[in-house]
């Protein structure tokens, strides 16, 4: 291990260093990162679509959506860019209820989540199933707002923050494991932060 | 516009100090240079893992200020008085020390020759970064492609590269520069007081004599926020635009994070 001169450092708490994983630090604020300006999407004009390859199952609207089963759920989260958050509180409607309603048994092992902007990202469904991840309209009680990925954004807590998509508009089943934006653009493409997959062969 | 894939495995390496530049009161470059440093892009950043000698270790990445080709690595970084990482460069890295650095990262906010222009960048602060890169790359690989960089400080004295960004402007006519500062009413020639507005996306729109092909838009969340809605309200189109944003303002930043995501 190289020692960097002089460097001392401010550590953690031993109980934060245990939530912490490898090279991140704790994060007091929600720091905003995305890759181009903020798409504002009215929830009257709002879409959510279920597809399987290029065929839609089922689309909800606004209303329709927030008349599902709802879950809460309370997690640390991981961005790739080193800061990590404890305690996020969401609501929104699991993959499992999402499923369910659409009368559909999942088709294949992966998919894709897809945003307003253009933006994606894959996910298997094994990392999307039971209590472990979400499509979140509801940040510590309140809308998620337009810059941290409202209406709606998918919740992927124990992957990199990327992986949770912003200003969702589909999850879409694929045959292969199909990387996105950033796993197209050297970042890895399951993304543990615990393993810390940052980066393509990490 | 090219994706960039990963070359491989990002491995870490040893980056010598070689040289330590005051840019403002609050501001340092340092420049790195790695034993291996290839396929950089205009716009990208590294990460930079400090150990101390117990083992705890901090990671960071920065933003490069210097242009592909060049065999250093410049890092400017702002010292964030209640940061971790920063004020450690600022009162303790000396030229001679060896830095873990892993890079170059980041296959969207980047510039390559082939992307073409014109160029529109906005920078906010030390925002301003990633787009020095790429406002060099372009003046030394392609003069002909007309850029334009609005670049906004608090004050004349914390401009990050003043002296450079006045010279490019003088005497590069492929290259203009709208420097504007919030906090003062500046003094000095080639600067004009208060925030970007539509009155000066219209007055750079109008410079560059053709709709910017590629807009790249750093700095702090709100900044970044203010000025895409603007350049959007003025017609450049969504998909056109390429942001990166510095932590979670309006809340004071306690980061020292510099990059894209989620």
């Amino acid at each position: 291990m190289a020692i960097t001169r002089g460097f001392v450092g401010r550590r953690p708490s031993e109980e934060d260093a245990r939530r912490l994983p490898p090279g991140q630090y704790l994060e007091r604020g929600f720091p905003v990162l995305s890759a181009g300006a903020t798409p504002r999407i009215e929830t009257g004009a709002w879409r959510f679509t279920l597809k399987v390859g290029p065929r839609p199952v089922k689309t909800w609207t606004w209303e329709q959506f927030n008349a599902l089963p709802r879950t809460a759920i309370k997690r640390d989260i991981h961005c790739v860019t080193k800061w990590s958050k404890f305690d996020t509180n969401w609501d929104g409607v699991s993959i499992d209820d999402l499923l369910a309603d659409a009368e559909l048994e999942p088709p294949t092992q992966y998919l894709l989540a897809h945003s307003y902007d253009g933006y994606s990202t894959n996910v298997p469904f094994a990392d999307l199933a039971g209590d472990k991840a979400m499509v979140a309209v509801r940040y510590e009680g309140v809308p998620i707002a337009p810059d941290h990925g409202g209406p709606a954004r998918l919740l992927v807590p124990h992957l990199y923050f990327w992986k949770s998509a912003k200003w969702l508009n589909a999850l879409q089943f694929t045959e292969r494991d199909e990387p996105g934006f950033w796993e197209l653009r050297g970042y890895h493409i399951y993304g543990d932060p615990w393993r810390e997959q940052r980066f393509t062969g990490d | 516009m090219t994706v960039s894939a990963q070359p491989g495995r990002l491995a870490w390496q040893q980056a010598t100090v070689t040289r330590i530049v005051v840019q403002t009161a609050t501001v340092k470059s340092f420049f790195l240079e790695p034993s291996r440093w290839s396929s950089f892009v205009a716009g990208q950043h590294v990460d930079v893992r400090l150990t101390a000698p117990d083992g705890y270790r901090a990671q960071r990445s920065y933003s490069v200020g210097s242009p592909p080709g060049e065999p250093e690595v410049e890092l400017v970084i702002e010292r964030l008085d209640d940061g971790e990482v920063s004020p450690f460069f600022h009162e303790v890295v000396a030229v001679g020390d060896l830095i873990e650095m892993r890079g170059p990262i980041g296959g969207h906010f980047n510039w390559r020759v082939a992307d073409g222009g014109p160029l529109l960048l906005i920078g906010g602060g030390s925002g301003v970064v990633p787009l020095m890169s790429i406002a060099r790359h372009r003046a030394a690989a392609a003069p002909e492609v007309p850029a334009a960089l609005i670049y906004s400080a608090r004050s004349v004295a914390e401009v990050i590269f003043r002296d450079e960004l006045v010279a490019r402007a003088v005497g590069d006519p492929g290259f203009a520069l709208y420097g504007t500062v919030t906090r003062e009413t500046p003094a000095a020639a080639m600067w004009r007081g208060g925030r970007i507005d539509g009155d000066l996306i219209a007055e750079v729109l109008a410079g560059l004599g053709a709709a910017p092909r590629h807009t790249y838009v750093c700095g702090a969340n709100a900044f970044v926020d203010a000025a895409t809605r603007l350049v959007i309200a003025m017609g450049v189109p969504f998909a056109t635009i390429r942001t990166e944003r510095y932590g979670g303002a309006p809340v004071r930043e306690t980061s020292d994070a510099a990059v894209p995501e989620a």
